[in-house]
């Protein structure tokens, strides 16, 4: 094309215009994200107006709630914003934690494993495997809950007197947060492992040479220097699971149990059998109400608490990695 | 892995991890000379390697058996029916078709923007701040949960002025059609594509550049001609991790494509808009509604969908394998 060897007159792909193009292009997505943020919150705010900070307190059944803010929806007449979702933020909580915990205890072995450790037979089964882990659709992970870790806790973990034990309050069936945290490692744990071998990776071999020849042992290298050296990778991937947990919508609504309660630890480890509900589920769960305009309200305002979580922590997780760049890491 | 494309192979016979060396295998320093914890530690991490591979493989098994035994070769062309039983409610055509609608139109929305992103922030980059704020954007959309992008779609999709991408009665915008969801599905995608193509020109050496811009190429020509054609291992990468994020995704599906069983066409359109304006389900969301906790409880069927869709899950992976493999043959920039 002619234009190529004429920048100055080409009229279609000029260098300026192309610039111009790309740039909008970019300025588009950023206005995206802008919009997206602005208009989660503009529909959010009358949830937060009437509750102010209670929103986020404790205070009578979520569904009761839910169902009540709703139905004055469709009434039309004086809408009922009260909701208090401390039993989901705390459901959140519980979950989203213990699989974090478990996750990067497995993931910190697994990727010193892989880097350092591992003959080459086993590195070439597991990065595929890793891979795989993390590209099976969280539906099939809900669905596998579903069909054989809930009912194997049902059935064979729950024992007939914890279950009467708490009769009067809430049914054991399966449907937990055990199950809902040990799906939720299987899912994160991917993630982390790839970020940490990255960062493990990059550390430089002269470091751990220089430990070698000092006579330290490989196992204490590798955990003294390159693991210490590698931190902000792993505190990166650690933030980055944390934002994808508390966004993990379907596979929590499947297994989690779907009743607003708070398990309380208090009550011994029967804790973990009992059921509960996270705030991503919870909009899935009510979606059909989106039409009630209180419900819409109260439901963008999970989301708006969803999303300035989820982004807090991605970023915090980009400038982790960032902090990388100091040891002359690309990861 | 990719980070290993731009630096230059050991030299001499030793690499410079501390890993076996390619020659000689007694060269390494073998464990039983540690200190019991750190034997104990090693073992802990051979056992959470196998439970890794276990699980993946007790997955693939798990669903494969289940799938084989419910798939039937009918169920893949014909679409789902009411019935009482199992055997009466049909197949889930529609949601096959379905999914590789939301795909084909997801990823092209995606793949063009998400190049043209990755090409800004390589190449031009200025001013700036605008670089800056640019890859903040990026990152934190990565991070968005989909359930909330899935909540913003519907009030773009329920405005007026979309109406005419979707079913609109009375002036009501329903605001829930596969153009909704693949938009919405193509901003999933989007950080992946950026950040695997921004790799990929990243790994160019500078003096390539050079040598295009000294016979008189734009940077723009450059670009074309020359980047992008040599990234193209990457560019591909990015989007077969997109697709399997489209793919894999239900929320975005369950809320922004109606949920419906089978494809909803609207009555006021020609041929490919009618089904594109409409609601209709995929692969995911059948696999939803048809597990315990959703609306049809149909076990077996979600069982065979999900060996369906588990099986595109796995050749997208091996696509990317095989397209890493090539690259890595053709060899490395030698800077």
């Amino acid at each position: 094309m002619e234009e190529e060897y004429l920048p100055e007159y080409g009229p279609k792909w000029s260098d300026q215009r192309a610039e111009r193009l790309l740039g909008a292009l970019v300025c588009a997505v950023v206005g995206l994200l802008l919009a997206m943020i602005i208009t989660v919150f503009a529909r959010a705010w009358p949830s937060f107006a009437h509750n102010g900070l209670a929103w986020f307190g404790a205070g009578g059944s979520v569904e009761e709630q839910l169902n009540q803010i709703y139905l004055s929806g469709l009434s039309g007449a004086d809408y009922v914003y009260t909701f208090h979702g401390w039993q989901l933020i705390w459901s959140t909580f519980l979950i989203t934690g213990g699989a974090v915990v478990i996750a990067l205890f497995c993931s910190l072995f697994v990727s010193v494993f892989i880097v350092e450790f591992a003959p080459e037979w086993m590195r070439n089964i597991l990065q595929p495997v890793v891979r795989f882990l993390a590209s099976v659709p969280s539906v099939i992970y809900g669905l596998l809950g579903v069909l054989v870790i809930v009912p194997f806790i049902g059935n064979h973990l729950v024992t007939e007197s914890q279950k009467a034990s708490v009769a009067g309050v809430i049914s054991l069936s399966g449907y937990s947060l055990l199950a809902a945290v040990l799906i939720l490692t299987v899912m994160i744990a991917p993630l982390m492992v790839s970020i940490f071998s990255d960062g493990l990776r990059s550390v430089r071999p002269g470091w751990l040479e220089g430990s070698l020849a000092l006579g330290v042992n490989r196992w204490r290298t590798t955990w003294k220097i390159a693991v210490r050296t590698a931190r902000p990778a792993i505190v990166a991937g650690t933030v980055l699971a944390v934002a994808r947990a508390i966004g993990e919508a379907v596979m929590l609504a499947m297994v989690s149990g779907s009743v607003a309660f708070a398990p309380n630890p208090a009550d011994g480890l029967i804790f973990i059998y009992e059921p509960s509900r996270p705030l991503a589920p919870t909009i899935v769960k009510n979606i059909d109400s989106l039409g009630s305009p209180p419900a819409n309200a109260t439901l963008f305002a999970i989301a708006a608490v969803l999303l300035l979580s989820a982004a807090f922590f991605s970023l915090a997780g980009w400038v982790a990695r960032r902090s990388m760049r100091k040891y002359g890491a690309t990861a | 892995m990719e980070a290993s494309v731009a630096t230059p192979p050991p030299t001499g016979g030793r690499s410079p991890r501390m890993g076996p060396p390619k020659s000689g295998k007694d060269a390494v320093e073998g464990s039983a000379a540690w200190r019991l914890s750190d034997r104990i530690g090693l073992a802990i991490c051979w056992a959470l390697g196998l439970l890794f591979c276990a699980i993946a493989i007790a997955i693939v098994i798990y669903l494969m058996v289940q799938g084989l035994q419910y798939l039937k070769l009918s169920m893949l062309f014909t679409p789902a029916t009411a019935g009482f039983s199992q055997s009466q409610s049909g197949g889930f055509s529609d949601a096959l078709l379905g999914t590789l609608i939301v795909a084909v139109m997801g990823i092209s929305i995606a793949l063009p923007a998400g190049v043209g992103i990755a090409v800004w922030l390589v190449e031009y980059g200025r001013p700036a701040g605008l670089a800056r704020i640019t890859e903040s954007t990026i990152e934190a959309i990565a991070g968005i949960p989909s359930i909330v992008l899935a909540l913003f779609g519907t009030v773009i999709f329920s405005s007026t002025a979309l109406g005419f991408l979707s079913r609109t009665s009375e002036g009501v915008v329903f605001g829930r059609s596969f153009f909704a969801a693949s938009a919405m599905l193509s901003v999933v995608a989007l950080p992946l594509v950026v950040a695997s193509t921004r790799e990929g020109l990243n790994a160019i050496p500078r003096h390539v550049r050079e040598a295009s811009y000294a016979v008189g190429k734009t940077k723009i020509a450059t670009t074309r001609r020359i980047l992008l054609p040599a990234a193209r291992p990457q560019v591909a990468t990015g989007a077969m991790l997109g697709l399997g994020r489209i793919i894999g995704d239900t929320a975005i599906i369950v809320v922004l494509l109606g949920a419906t069983q089978n494809f909803a066409p609207v009555e006021n359109s020609a041929f490919p808009f009618n089904y594109l304006r409409g609601a209709g389900t995929t692969l995911t969301n059948f696999v939803y509604e048809a597990s315990p906790t959703g609306n049809l409880n149909q076990p077996q069927k979600a069982y065979a969908a999900a060996f369906v869709l588990l099986l595109l899950v796995l050749g997208l992976n091996a696509a990317v394998d095989v397209v890493h493999r090539r690259a890595r043959k053709a060899g490395t920039w030698s800077s």
